[in-house]
């Protein structure tokens, strides 16, 4: 295809292609200064990337979770902090799309969001709840047509560089703390005052600094919904399937590279077998693996939608929490495998084969989300769940 | 059967409230049951009424309130019955 043909192409690929080059372009940069990837955002908001799940009716374009998975792994072949933040953008969208429908704000919203592509962020983690974002300590107050909120959360990523925040809190003073909500609030509508700071291994682009937030806001940008059917409805499969398919990105670039390297000992060779072939070839085996199992979980989702019972199953929570713990390890021994194929131009920085940036960021992976929490929430449902031994599910 | 269903729900439940003040319509989860608790409560009931939760209902309609887990108990005592 000609440059030109490229340029032109409109098609879902070819528009996060374009992002990607940008993305890719920046990606050292934002990682070494830990600095918003501004500029792959700018290319998202301009190929119009960031409205594609809101559905026509409201002005995007209806993009599956597959499709959105796609353009996922696209971008995180090039910078896995962008696509981070694009994954992170997309399943608060999908929370708007799941549950949204029901509310004229919400409705509204959407349609805003898609003409006017807006960034939103998330709140959804407390100092105080250890971690488990399903419960909140802070509540919400509803004061006749106004919402009040203050919130002390220790990640709120890209929060400065969002156009909305959707925070979750208790439903009432007297809630319990399982018994929550989520609110919409616009930029304008509320005040972020940094506490903590993002200085991390990997994942530097994200931003995920901590912030008190204040919010007021008119009290019908509540979700009309409880946050813990939106949480196990939306939240929990496109958190878990999106992140999968941004490290997929990741550990793709990385076999990617590792491929170049023993190409080029190849070439040298005189058709001698490189070193790091044969590793080459396993690495090769367990991203295809990889990528089984990201298929097979978005292939449950796309089943389960239809039925919110299906959604909220143990079975559904069990095929997802194994889909994220897969994923999250698989990818540390393929760019492991590749970094020992490419060496010591894997490890240093600024070569075509560089990985360092590959592996710290693949090392957050495991904790965004803790897997050990994960596997304690598996082992309860197994006591009484019994396991899917069925081959076509 | 609901006074059977409330003592398991006072005993692994971890409630912060009274279960003697949960109307049987209540939203457990609302009311603080954990999904860690919800497992206890189901193995318990397993326990209780001797009888085996199938899949389909392993889900949090079936546990949302003391009236939908009776209902959901009930269901599996006719079908084995029915058997």
């Amino acid at each position: 295809m000609s440059l030109a043909a490229v340029a032109t192409d409109m098609s879902l690929g070819a528009r996060a292609h374009r992002v990607a080059m940008v993305a890719a372009e920046f990606a050292d940069r934002v990682d070494q200064e830990g600095r918003f990837p501004r500029e792959a955002v700018e290319a998202m908001k301009a190929e119009r990337l960031l409205g594609i799940q809101i559905p026509s009716a409201f002005g995007g374009e209806g993009a599956t979770t597959q499709e959105i998975a796609e353009v996922c792994s696209i971008l995180g072949q090039a910078c896995a902090a962008s696509a981070m933040v694009f994954a992170m953008h997309q399943i608060k969208v999908s929370s708007l799309v799941e549950h949204g429908t029901e509310s004229a704000w919400h409705k509204d919203f959407m349609r805003e969001l898609a003409a006017r592509q807006l960034l939103v962020a998330s709140a959804t983690t407390e100092a105080g709840i250890g971690g488990n974002m399903r419960n909140s300590i802070c509540a919400i107050e509803i004061d006749g047509d106004i919402c009040r909120l203050t919130k002390d959360a220790t990640v709120i990523s890209y929060g400065t560089h969002a156009d909305a925040i959707m925070v979750t809190s208790r439903s009432h003073e007297k809630a319990a703390s399982g018994d929550q909500v989520m609110t919409v609030f616009r930029k304008g509508q509320y005040t972020l005052q940094k506490t903590v700071d993002w200085d991390t291994l990997g994942m530097r682009g994200t931003c995920s600094d901590g912030f008190l937030f204040k919010g007021e806001a008119p009290a019908v940008q509540v979700f009309p919904k409880p946050f813990a059917e939106i949480a196990a409805q939306s939240m929990l499969a496109t958190s878990h399937l999106l992140w999968s398919a941004v490290w997929y990105g990741i550990a793709a670039d990385a076999v990617l590279r590792a491929q170049a390297f023993v190409r080029a000992a190849a070439r040298k060779a005189n058709g001698a077998q490189p070193p790091g072939a044969v590793r080459l070839a396993e690495a090769s085996n367990l991203l295809q693996l990889l990528k089984a199992n990201i298929l097979s979980g978005l292939k449950v989702y796309a089943d389960a939608k239809a039925d919110p019972d299906q959604l909220s199953s143990m079975a559904f929570s069990i095929a997802m929490n194994n889909v994220k713990l897969a994923s999250s390890e698989t990818i540390l021994t393929i760019i492991n495998q590749a970094m020992i194929i490419c060496g010591i131009m894997g490890y240093k920085n600024g070569t075509p084969y560089s990985l360092g940036r590959h592996l710290r960021d693949a090392h957050s992976a495991q904790l965004m989300i803790s897997n050990d929490r994960i596997l304690g929430n598996t082992s309860t449902m197994l006591l009484v769940q019994k396991p899917d031994t069925s081959l076509l599910g | 059967m609901n006074e059977t269903i409330r003592e398991l729900l006072t005993r692994v439940g971890g409630l912060p409230v009274a279960v003697s003040e949960l109307e049987d319509g209540a939203d457990l989860y609302a009311a603080g049951l954990s999904s860690f608790a919800s497992v206890q409560l189901m193995l318990a009931i397993e326990e209780a009424f001797d009888i085996e939760f199938p899949d389909n209902l392993l889900n949090r309609k079936s546990f949302a309130s003391i009236s939908a887990i009776e209902e959901t108990v009930s269901r599996i005592l006719k079908a084995r019955e029915a058997a």
